[in-house]
């Protein structure tokens, strides 16, 4: 297939996220050698693997947090990072890289939200900064958006007077402010004390039977057994094994996912 | 009575004898001058020289902490022709005494008495003769504040690093710019860092005018005094006096410093509130977030 051919697919047919072939090195080490895989559209995609295994370094691909050495990372159709010229690839400017990466929401391990704006204003902020909505609006979405993660109350609040799974909450409405098409998630629940894990998978829940399109770096094979569409396990760089998450989760192929799934479930 | 630091008071005793010893000796002393320390302390001429300097340390710091800012933002940024423009002002700035850069400023219409338009070396057009001489006091900030801004940039600088790099990441993540995530997110959290040692540059500034001398300019209050004494043909009750005058600007400031410190310092390690409060927070019974 080629992205002349790709360009032509009606809206609804194209795959939201389609990897081919990306690479990714630092400096001599390769984290990521030829991943190619489609997310479709409303898809909930799961990526698992162990530490260091470049899952989250593929999920930071996808908004072009990180730059992709070889290979092609498409988002709805649009090439990541890059302007397609001939047979040549150019970088994006920064200002069109922030353009493409408005519509793409991202959910941090470690939140980080803002910490001198309260709640309100985290959410409110991108919306006012980058979108031009006006302050009164921005602050009504957020309200909304807060009421929606369940942290109606918590409006003036500043991060470091919110618990972890709180904090999560918010940083998710922030991303969903943008009015994101796709939204990512790079381990969203490691960094939470095991009780407050479950307010934010509720939330994400919540997301998925929106219809929301999500790629999902996790360790909560609960969660993507009952919430995701798709999976793959990402091992040393390459993906070793997809499917359905039910299918691969009870009944691995590769050995080494029998390996990670046999330690982690 | 057992005393529990027998060496401390000791020392400290035979130092306020000492003190008491230098106080009542300084008294007697005629080169001391007090009555004309008395005499000149509330001089107009000096309570203006003062003034002046006041208005060299803020216009020089106002001045300074902008371009430091830009400077500092610059170093930062990811264009290597913007980051070496920095490198290379604060190469010479930092790596020259303030002194001499004073003196250069002020021999600064000697050198640049005129533009040549032309090809260099080749052909001149036109050469325009520059007759505006900028009052010394122009000059004076112009020389403090280029120095201070090498200083600042560093400043701002460890300021600006110490703010999470997931700060930024999750800015760009929602689509702002380099220059929004700067402003809006970088900056206002890099003050706690930055404001403590600006404020020691605003003390070190105060000091600093007296190097306005080099340019020559002497309207600011050391040059004051010391114009005076050049009259008086007595320089040590004017060197006191210009002395206690420092002083007083100084703890001003140091108070205004620990306060600001104090206010800065806030919101770190501000108490969350417990968990069990939170009525919004879903009630997980059983729910997928167990199995793992």
């Amino acid at each position: 297939m080629t992205p002349v051919q790709r360009a032509t697919t009606p809206d609804a047919a194209r795959p939201m996220v389609e990897a081919v072939a990306v690479s990714k090195r630092f400096g001599g080490n390769e984290v990521l050698t030829s991943i190619s895989l489609r997310v479709e559209r409303g898809q909930v995609m799961c990526v698992i693997g162990p530490s260091g295994s470049g899952k989250s370094t593929f999920l930071r691909c996808i908004n072009h947090l990180e730059v992709v050495d070889a290979g092609r990372l498409y988002v709805d159709g649009e090439l990541v990072g890059y302007r397609e010229r001939g047979d040549k690839l150019y970088e994006l400017k920064p200002a069109e890289a922030a353009r493409q990466r408005r519509d793409i929401g991202m959910v941090f391990q470690h939140f980080n939200l803002f910490p001198h704006m309260t709640a309100l204003e985290n959410i409110a902020e991108a919306p006012t900064t980058v979108k031009g909505m006006s302050r009164r609006d921005a602050l009504e979405r957020g309200r909304d958006l807060l009421a929606r993660v369940g942290l109606a109350s918590h409006a003036g609040h500043y991060p470091s007077q919110l618990s972890g799974g709180q904090q999560q909450r918010v940083a998710i409405a922030r991303a969903l402010a943008m009015d994101p098409k796709l939204m990512l998630f790079d381990e969203p629940t490691s960094a939470l004390d095991p009780e407050l894990v479950g307010e934010v998978l509720d939330v994400m829940r919540e997301l998925a039977d929106t219809g929301m399109t999500m790629v999902v770096v996790t360790h909560e094979m609960g969660f993507a057994r009952e919430v995701g569409d798709a999976m793959v396990f990402l091992d040393g760089g390459v993906v070793v094994e997809s499917g359905a998450p039910r299918e691969l989760l009870a009944n691995p192929q590769h050995e080494r996912t029998k390996a990670f799934l046999s330690k982690v479930l | 009575m057992r005393l529990r630091h027998p060496g401390r008071i000791t020392v400290a005793v035979i130092l306020i004898l000492l003190v008491v010893l230098f106080v009542l000796d300084a008294a007697q002393r005629t080169a001391f001058d007090w009555p004309d320390v008395g005499k000149y302390l509330f001089d107009q001429r000096i309570s203006q020289a003062a003034l002046i300097t006041l208005q060299l340390t803020v216009y020089s710091m106002v001045i300074g902490i902008v371009l430091g800012l830009i400077l500092a933002i610059m170093r930062l940024s990811p264009n290597p022709v913007v980051k070496a423009v920095s490198w290379v002002y604060l190469w010479i700035f930092r790596g020259t005494p303030v002194y001499v850069q004073l003196v250069f400023w002020g021999l600064i219409t000697l050198i640049y008495n005129s533009i040549i338009i032309g090809i260099p070396f080749v052909h001149t057009w036109d050469v325009i003769k520059i007759d505006w001489v900028p009052p010394l006091f122009f000059i004076s900030v112009v020389g403090l504040s280029l120095n201070e801004a090498a200083y600042m940039a560093e400043i701002v600088r460890a300021g600006l690093l110490s703010v999470d790099a997931g700060q930024e990441e999750a800015a760009k993540a929602l689509g702002m710019s380099w220059g929004q995530t700067m402003r809006r997110i970088v900056i206002p959290q890099s003050m706690r860092v930055i404001i403590p040692p600006t404020g020691n540059e605003v003390i070190s500034m105060l000091k600093t005018t007296t190097l306005v001398a080099a340019v020559p300019f002497s309207l600011d209050l050391f040059g004051r005094a010391r114009d005076i004494s050049a009259e008086t043909f007595v320089p040590i009750p004017l060197l006191i006096v210009a002395s206690l005058w420092y002083l007083f600007f100084t703890s001003i400031l140091m108070v205004g410093q620990y306060f600001l410190e104090k206010r800065f310092s806030r919101g770190i390690g501000r108490g969350r509130p417990a968990i069990e409060n939170d009525p919004d927070a879903p009630v997980i019974v059983g729910g997928v977030g167990g199995v793992r």
